[in-house]
């Protein structure tokens, strides 16, 4: 079962849809005590860093998926969900994030003929290896609807680029912890691709604790 | 690279697709889910529903279609038409589309788009922009027309792209009302006038014939994206064969 962080910050729906589509169990929750226990976390989000850190730290939610993240269960980060993991963000003033990861998230700067945000479908980059990527060809296309992007602190997090004026970091992995730039959950073949590895870990963890 | 977007777009009246002209002559084309359905297997880059029933009585009708969609096509849904309060946007959004577009009622109340995006996101906030050019004072102007191209507002095109850019919107979608229905081809100059007036993404729409037309909007217009409705919903084209040819053309998409 993969429990989805409601945090009043986005389209739950269509990423709770993505899972089941690929055979996944998916529950939504916003109970700090689920979520610091879930089996497998995604963290979703859509719109501006600072009002999402405000209503996570409304809920108390901060600490439990802190917790979560140090089990070394599964998680996935999508989007502002991606962006949340790092110390601080620049969106409407300077905001802390959960912390999560070392690094920051900026604005793109870009010249004149760039449109900002960064939207539609991009091709991304593999960089290095990630659990949930063996699928996923070289070059495929991924759907970005985004003004900031993240710079990790530690390049070795960095698993996927995606080129938009200059590359930038569009996905993380950290053992189990992968999050996206882009949205799997409307990326058609290749991010439902994507979220079938994710869901398949758990099936993975649970058949090895079940084992040992 | 980044892909120029082809974009079909679905008038939905009484929770079917239906293509006709000015409104008039309904040609039915079919269930939205089942329509949807396949122009996610063409490899449409998102999808667009407009709402032409628009009356609040049969809202419900329009969020049940996106529901349905939203639980069988993982690609972005924008849905337009009616959109008038804050709670008809969160109505929409809850059901499971992206992005909701804005026309009247930010023409009306431009702090609407404003509160919209402050509460949702630019990202998810859309304005349509349905310019007609009339002749002011012995000059053209490109005036901004609302209810489908029946009432002026007095705004011009490229000058209330800039204000609803500095408003909050995420996305423009712009509808030539000379262009809209004829086939013919997109209106380039007042795609390019307003692509290049702002730096949000532009889409064209309007007057979408072949997909030489599409590719013209991209490499002449500037737009970031192209919408069409006619020349898919009838099987004239596919969707693959449009990209193909923009591909020709020397566009990057994605196939």
């Amino acid at each position: 079962m993969i429990t989805i962080v409601d945090y009043q910050m986005g389209n739950l729906r269509s990423v709770q849809k993505a899972i089941e589509h690929v055979g996944g169990e998916a529950k939504i929750s916003s109970d700090p005590h689920e979520i610091a226990t879930a089996s497998q976390l995604v963290l979703p989000g859509v719109g501006a860093f600072g009002d999402a850190m405000a209503e996570i730290n409304r809920r108390d939610l901060a600490q439990p998926i802190r917790d979560f993240v140090d089990t070394g269960r599964p998680f996935l980060g999508i989007c502002l969900g991606l962006q949340l993991l790092f110390e601080q963000g620049f969106e409407h003033g300077t905001h802390r994030g959960l912390g999560i990861l070392p690094g920051e998230v900026v604005r793109f700067d870009l010249p004149e003929s760039f449109k900002v945000p960064h939207m539609g479908w991009n091709t991304v980059h593999k960089t290095a290896p990630s659990a949930i990527l063996d699928q996923i060809a070289d070059d495929t296309h991924f759907y970005f609807v985004h003004s900031y992007y993240v710079r990790p602190a530690d390049p070795s997090l960095t698993s996927l680029t995606c080129n938009y004026g200059h590359d930038f970091c569009a996905m993380v992995t950290r053992d189990q912890l992968f999050a996206t730039q882009f949205h799997p959950e409307k990326s058609q073949a290749n991010g439902l691709n994507l979220l079938r590895a994710f869901n398949n870990l758990a099936s993975a963890t649970e058949s090895q604790s079940h084992s040992s | 690279m980044l892909a120029a977007r082809v974009i079909p777009c679905l008038d939905v009246h009484g929770g079917r697709v239906v293509k006709g002209t000015n409104f008039v002559n309904l040609r039915d084309a079919g269930d939205p889910v089942q329509v949807a359905s396949r122009y996610e297997a063409e490899g449409a880059d998102e999808l667009v529903f407009l709402d032409i029933t628009a009356s609040h009585e049969e809202r419900d009708i329009i969020l049940d279609v996106v529901r349905r969609t939203a639980d069988c096509v993982f690609m972005p849904l924008t849905v337009g038409g009616g959109v008038r309060t804050i709670e008809d946007v969160r109505d929409l959004l809850n059901a499971g589309c992206d992005k909701v577009s804005i026309n009247s009622a930010a023409c009306k109340d431009p702090e609407f788009i404003r509160r919209a995006a402050d509460r949702f996101g630019s990202q998810c906030i859309v304005v349509n922009i349905d310019p007609k050019r009339v002749q002011k004072d012995g000059q053209e102007f490109w005036e901004v027309h609302i209810h489908g191209g029946r009432t002026p507002t007095g705004r011009q095109a490229v000058q209330w792209a800039r204000e609803v850019e500095a408003l909050g919107a995420g996305e423009i979608v712009l509808t030539s009302m000379d262009a809209d229905g004829t086939c013919d081809g997109f209106d380039l100059p007042i795609t390019a006038a307003v692509s290049q007036a702002v730096s949000i993404p532009v889409v064209a729409s309007g007057g979408a014939g072949n997909p030489q037309h599409l590719a013209d909007a991209i490499l002449k217009g500037h737009a970031s994206a192209a919408l069409a409705a006619s020349i898919f919903h009838f099987g004239q084209y596919s969707i693959a064969e449009t990209k193909r040819v923009m591909r020709q053309a020397g566009i990057p998409v994605r196939l």
